[in-house]
């Protein structure tokens, strides 16, 4: 059965990128299309480099000096290392939610307001009001943090800090969302809201997801990839990925024989 | 399957329900061949033991289920692993209906005494028990062994049991027509045979879940049905 992601042209394109940190090199080759409207999860083993692939999606690797990234990747067939691109307004249309929380020293609203204030997201302080509690709402925050939207983010747990830069990452309403271990730090009950959140935000935009959890792959993609040694090893639906994955080394992980 | 878990304790689990279920395999094919000597000789001792032993059957059956349930639940199984333990739990149930096959052949076993003089049907019979004892003890190799080729043959050799089967029914029928006398023994010789030929589909079942393991899908259904004896029936009656 072809799934839409086969037919609709792709939201992401790569081409045989390669990825250096000063000498070595981190990711071999890798060519991937990832679907618009739909969950693409990454797997694979610690140091494969999803975290690496998942930063050249929207440039994040400019910021490391000695990373050096080569080929091809488009956003809606625009090549984004194009010099005309801006990498801050990239990185708007391209969310990011990366592994360890890291909320800016500023209170909880300012945090979530951030990205709408400086893209002239609203036009006077209750529509930013507006988008800030909608998307605290979204991010399965708002209950907890509403009586207190004034004091520091630094200042709530790793989970809450966490669902409060999913808030910030959505708030500027990107085209594709970034989320490397989004729920590394989250109970039970939290990673379910956002779980269910990436379901949601997917019927508009793409959803990119690193995790750890095959479970979570499983449950909230409908494309996975998987990573191996800089490599990308095998790449397609995610029924197919854990009924019958076609390369050894991708049922070897999954099935828990290669860490 | 490949190297192990990293886990170990999943190869544990993993190969305690395999060897559960290929333990329940051997019962089954004891069953069955004692069921048919018992038959054959009319020892009612070793019809009651098969009678009795089915309760192991299914005691074991019930233990692989328990089995599978805790695997699944403790440790989420994927890919080859969730094959592994589906294809226990199809195949232990499969097994199950084996051995209540040859205990309802132990159930019939006074039925051969009268029906002694026809040693055609006697060997007939003994014929196609020991193609279906083939094909079950094949079946169970091919899934240990993980042999394709050995559970495609298994599959092919179901045809022959049909056959036999369907060449029984007609001789059978030929009997009760001849002689209304034959009609009650003939009846009990008919449910005999259909449990032997039902045994034999299970044992294709077995090989097709052999190949489920390693494939990952079932081979296609493209054998013609062999079951002819509707036909056989109408023909028998109109000529
Ligand atoms: N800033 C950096 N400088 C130098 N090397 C780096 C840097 N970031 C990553 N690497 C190296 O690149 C390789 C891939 O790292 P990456 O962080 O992409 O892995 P990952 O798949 O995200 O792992 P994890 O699951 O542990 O987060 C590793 O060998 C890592 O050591
Ligand atoms: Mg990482």
């Amino acid at each position: 059965m072809e799934t839409a992601a086969e037919t609709a042209a792709p939201k992401i394109t790569a081409k045989n990128v390669d990825v250096f940190y000063a000498d070595t090199q981190a990711l071999h080759n890798v060519s991937v299309d990832i679907p618009d409207r739909q969950v693409t999860a990454f797997i694979g083993p610690s140091g494969c480099g999803k975290s690496t692939f998942l930063r050249c999606i929207n440039r994040m690797n400019d910021t490391i000096p000695i990373c050096r990234v080569s080929g091809d990747i488009t956003l809606d067939g625009q090549d984004i290392y194009d010099p005309n691109v801006d990498p801050v307004q990239l990185r708007a249309q391209v969310g990011m939610v990366f592994q360890k929380p890291n909320p800016f020293p500023k209170s909880i609203f300012d945090n979530v307001a951030y990205g709408p204030r400086i893209h002239g997201l609203s036009k006077d302080r209750a529509e930013l009001e507006g988008i800030v509690e909608k998307a605290l709402r979204r991010a399965a925050l708002w209950d907890e943090v509403k009586d207190r939207l004034d004091t520091p983010g630094t200042g709530l747990s790793g989970g809450q800090q966490q669902r409060l830069c999913i808030a910030r990452a959505i708030a500027t309403r990107p085209e594709v969302l970034l989320m490397d271990e989004p729920c590394s730090a989250l109970d039970p009950i939290a990673t379910a809201q956002i779980e269910e959140l990436i379901q949601d935000l997917s019927s508009r935009f793409s959803v990119v997801i690193v995790t750890h959890s095959m479970q979570q792959a499983a449950r909230v993609s409908q494309r996975t990839a998987f990573f191996h040694l800089g490599n990308l090893v095998e790449f397609g639906n995610t029924d197919d990925i854990f009924t019958r994955p076609s390369d050894s080394r991708t049922e070897a992980y999954i099935t828990g024989r290669i860490g | 399957m490949n190297s192990g878990h990293i886990l170990s304790a999943f190869d544990t689990d993993l190969e305690r329900i395999q060897s559960h279920m290929l333990r329940m395999g051997g019962l089954v094919e004891t069953a069955l061949h004692d069921a048919m000597t018992a038959l054959e000789k009319g020892d009612l001792e070793l019809a009651a033991k098969v009678r009795s032993e089915d309760q192991a059957i299914d005691d074991l059956e019930e233990e692989i289920r328990q089995e599978v349930e805790r695997v699944i639940a403790l440790r989420s199984p994927t890919a080859g692993d969730l094959r592994t333990v589906l294809s226990v739990l199809t195949m232990a149930s499969t097994l199950e209906r084996c051995g209540d096959y040859a205990r309802n052949m132990a159930k019939r076993t006074f039925v051969l005494e009268e029906f002694r003089y026809s040693s055609t049907l006697n060997g007939t019979l003994r014929r196609m028990s020991r193609v279906v004892e083939t094909m079950l003890t094949d079946a169970l190799d091919a899934y240990v062994d993980r042999d394709m080729a050995k559970a495609e043959d298994v599959i092919e050799r179901d045809f022959e049991a049909d056959q036999i089967y369907n060449s029984l029914f007609r001789e059978l029928l030929t009997h009760m027509m001849e002689d209304p006398r034959t009609i009650a023994p003939a009846m009990h010789l008919h449910f005999i045979a259909k449990n032997i030929e039902r045994v034999g589909d299970h044992a294709t079942n077995l090989a097709e879940q052999a190949i489920y393991l390693v494939t990952g899908s079932f081979p296609s259904d493209d054998r013609p049905k062999q079951d002819v004896t509707t036909v056989n029936l109408t023909e028998l009656r109109d000529g």
